[in-house]
C-alpha cells in the first residue's frame, strides 16, 4: 500500500530542526506563521526580524529575507525595511523579554505611528533562553530564578498586560492574545496570524498577535501540564480575544 | 563653478542627497537640528524616505534595516546621541552593512553642553560598541570638504561594507561659509547589493542580515574577514593634510576647526621666525601614521592640539614611537583658543615634552 503525504512541512520553513526544547509552542506559533506566509502567498515576498532569546534563531527556521536584531529593536529595524520597501510583508518574531521588557518603546512608537508591520508577540511569562529569570509577563506568585519567592507585586511590579496597553493606541489596526493550549485554539491562533497579515497587506497599520506560550523546563512542568497551566492560570490573567480591531489608518 | 553661502549643517543635509541618501532616519538634538529640518523637506520632496524616530536608539536600529534592505542611508547626531546609538554601530559593523552616520560633536561628559568639542574622539575611533570593529572616520576642517567628503560616503560606505562617519565639531555645522555643491568628487565602481533583504529571496537565493555566530570558530573567521577588510582600508583610505613640514621647527597636529585656528598660529609664528608644520589627519580611523615618517630629524617637538582634554594624543603617541617630544594643548567644553594661546603652547613647549 502506498503512502500518501496530506500534511507536509509548510513551504515558509526551512528544513533546520528546531532548536526549542520539549514541549515548547514556539514550534506550533513558527508552524503557523509559516504556513499562514505560504496560503497568503507572501513568501517570497516576506522579511522578517529575528530577535534575541529563544527565538533568536528563527531566521534558520523561516524561508524568507531575515534580519536578526538586536535586543528589542525589531520594531524599529522593521521599520527601517517598511519605510524603504512599503509593499513587502515585514513581521517580527519577539519574545516577552524583547518586546514587552526592552523593546516596549520601539514595538509602542512604530504602533503609533502606524507603522504597517506586524509583530508575532511570544510571551511565556518567562526568560527562556537565558534559564529562567522573571519576565514583564510574569504572574503574581510564579517563581522564577529571580523570582525565588514568587513575583511578589510590592518589590517586583505586575504583571504587563501587552494587547490591553496596545488597544488603546489608534495607530495599531488589530491587537489579538491568543493561546495555544488545544486543537480548537491552534486554529483560532492561526486565523488571528493570517488576519493580522492580511490587515498589512491592506495596508491597514500596526498589527500584534500576543500567543500565550509554554516554557515547561523552566516553569518545571511536562508538556501536558504547562498547556493546561496557560489555559487556566495564565489565560485568566491574560484573557483571549480580540482588544483593537480598526477600520485603519494608513501610512499614506 | 557656483558658490553658495550656506549654513554647515544645511551644506550637509543637501551633500548627502547629492550623495545618494535615500533614506534618513534621525532624531533631534543640539548643534545637528538644522540637518533632519532641511531633510524632513527635502527627501520626500525628492520620493526618499524621511522620518524622525522617538530614539537615537531607534534612529540607527532603522538605520540598519534600511541599509540591510539594500538602501543607502544615514542618521546624523551629536555625541550624547552618537553614544546612544553605539550598540546599533557594532550591529551594523557586524552584519557589515554600509551606512552613513553625521556627528556634529558638542562637549561631554553626560550631558555635557552645547558648543563645539572634539571630545568624541575615542568614541568616534575606538567605539563604544562591544567587539572588534571600525568605524571609517572622516574629520573635515571646512564646509567644502564637508560636502565633498559627503558626497563620497556612500560610496565608501557600499565598497567596504561598513559604516561611514563624517565627524564635524559644533563650529562647522553651525557656521556659515561659501561652498560649491557641485564640485565633482571621485567616482567609485557602482556596487550592487545581493547580500541585501529585500523580500524576493527563499531557499537558496534567500538573504539573511545577522551578526550572530554561535560557534566560536566561526566567529573568529568572521572577525578576521572583516579585520582583512579593515587591513585594506588602511591601506587604501588614509587621508591627511602634511603643512609645511619641511624644516618646520615644531610639527603641530590638529583637525577640524582645531587644524584652522593652528593655521592662524602657525603664520603669527612665522613672523618671529619659528617655522612650524602641521599634520591634519583627515581620517579619524584610519589614523595617518605614516604621515608621522616625513617629519623632518630637525624638528624640535611636536604639539598634539585638540577640542578636549587629550585623546588623539594617544595615536600620536602611538605614531611619533618616541622620536620626537609630545606637548599637548587642549581646551575642553566648547571653550574656542585663540590663535596666540596655540603661539605660547609653542614657545612654551616643555623639553623634552609633556611629562608621561
Amino acid at each position: 500500500m502506498s503512502q500518501q503525504f496530506v500534511q507536509g512541512r509548510s513551504k515558509g520553513l526551512t528544513n533546520a530542526s528546531f532548536s526549542y526544547c520539549p514541549g515548547c509552542t514556539h514550534g506550533i506559533i513558527h508552524k503557523l506563521v509559516a504556513e499562514s506566509l505560504e496560503e497568503l502567498g507572501m513568501l517570497g515576498n516576506a522579511i522578517g526580524m529575528a530577535s534575541v532569546g529563544c527565538s533568536v534563531m528563527s531566521y534558520n527556521f523561516f524561508d524568507c529575507d531575515m534580519q536578526q536584531t538586536a535586543h528589542g529593536r525589531a520594531c524599529a529595524v522593521a521599520t527601517g525595511i517598511k519605510r524603504c520597501l512599503p509593499d513587502r510583508i515585514v513581521f517580527s518574531y519577539q519574545g516577552d523579554g524583547d518586546f514587552a521588557a526592552i523593546g516596549i518603546g520601539e514595538g509602542i512608537h512604530a504602533a503609533q505611528r502606524a507603522e504597517n508591520i506586524t509583530v508575532f508577540f511570544v510571551n511565556n511569562a518567562i526568560y527562556g533562553m537565558t534559564g529562567g529569570q522573571m519576565a514583564p509577563t510574569t504572574l503574581i506568585g510564579q517563581k522564577t530564578t529571580t523570582s525565588p519567592q514568587g513575583r511578589n507585586a510590592a518589590r517586583q511590579g505586575l504583571p504587563m498586560k501587552v494587547c490591553e496597553m496596545f488597544a488603546t493606541i489608534e495607530g495599531a489596526a488589530y491587537v489579538e492574545r491568543v493561546s495555544l493550549h488545544d486543537p480548537r485554539a491552534v486554529m483560532n491562533a492561526k486565523r488571528a496570524i493570517k488576519k493580522a497579515l492580511t490587515y498589512q497587506r491592506d495596508g491597514r497599520g500596526f498589527t500584534l498577535v500576543e500567543f500565550l506560550s509554554t516554557c515547561p523546563i523552566n516553569w518545571g512542568m511536562t508538556p501536558l501540564d504547562a498547556l493546561q497551566w496557560t489555559k487556566t492560570t495564565m489565560a485568566q490573567h491574560y484573557p483571549l480575544g480580540v482588544f483593537a480591531d480598526r477600520g485603519g489608518t494608513s501610512n499614506e | 563653478m557656483s558658490k553658495l553661502l550656506m549654513k554647515g549643517n544645511e551644506a550637509i543635509a543637501r551633500a548627502a542627497m547629492l550623495g545618494g541618501c535615500e533614506a534618513f532616519f534621525g532624531y533631534p538634538i543640539t548643534p545637528q537640528n538644522e540637518i533632519p529640518e532641511y531633510l524632513s523637506e527635502a527627501m520626500p520632496a525628492a520620493g526618499k524616505i524621511f522620518l524622525q524616530a522617538e530614539s537615537e536608539v531607534a534612529s540607527i536600529n532603522m538605520v540598519y534595516g534600511a541599509a540591510g534592505a539594500g538602501f543607502r542611508v544615514m542618521t546624523s547626531s551629536s555625541s550624547p546621541g552618537i553614544a546612544l546609538m553605539q550598540e546599533g554601530i557594532s550591529y551594523i559593523a557586524g552584519a557589515e552593512l554600509p551606512c552613513v552616520l553625521v556627528n556634529v560633536m558638542r562637549g561631554g561628559p553626560g550631558l555635557g553642553g552645547i558648543q563645539p568639542s572634539q571630545a568624541d574622539y575615542k568614541q568616534i575611533t575606538r567605539g563604544g560598541g562591544n567587539g572588534d570593529y571600525r568605524v571609517l572616520s572622516y574629520a573635515p576642517e571646512n564646509l567644502q570638504e564637508t560636502v565633498d567628503l559627503l558626497k563620497e560616503a556612500f560610496d565608501i560606505a557600499d565598497t567596504y561594507r561598513n559604516p561611514v562617519m563624517i565627524a564635524v565639531d559644533g563650529l562647522i555645522g553651525q557656521m556659515m561659509e561659501s561652498v560649491d555643491l557641485n564640485r565633482p568628487s571621485p567616482v567609485r565602481p557602482k556596487v550592487s547589493k545581493p547580500w541585501a533583504t529585500t523580500g524576493h529571496g527563499r531557499g537558496e537565493q534567500r538573504n539573511i542580515i545577522n551578526s550572530l555566530y554561535l560557534d566560536p570558530g566561526e566567529l573568529e573567521q568572521h572577525n578576521l574577514s572583516i579585520a582583512e577588510k579593515y587591513k585594506i582600508i588602511k591601506e587604501k583610505e588614509v587621508r591627511y593634510e602634511a603643512y609645511q613640514l619641511e624644516d618646520a621647527d615644531y610639527v603641530i597636529v590638529a583637525y577640524g576647526t582645531m587644524a584652522r585656528i593652528c593655521r592662524s598660529a602657525i603664520e603669527i609664528l612665522a613672523e618671529s621666525n619659528i617655522k612650524v608644520g602641521m599634520i591634519r589627519p583627515i581620517t579619524l580611523w584610519p589614523f595617518p601614521m605614516k604621515a608621522f615618517q616625513s617629519i623632518s630629524p630637525k624638528t624640535k617637538g611636536i604639539l598634539c592640539a585638540e577640542l578636549s582634554l587629550g585623546q588623539m594624543i594617544d595615536d600620536v603617541r602611538i605614531a611619533v614611537e618616541g622620536a620626537f617630544p609630545i606637548a599637548f594643548f587642549g581646551r575642553a567644553g566648547g571653550m574656542m583658543p585663540e590663535p596666540n594661546e596655540i603661539v605660547n603652547a609653542i614657545h612654551h613647549f616643555p623639553k623634552g615634552g609633556d611629562a608621561l
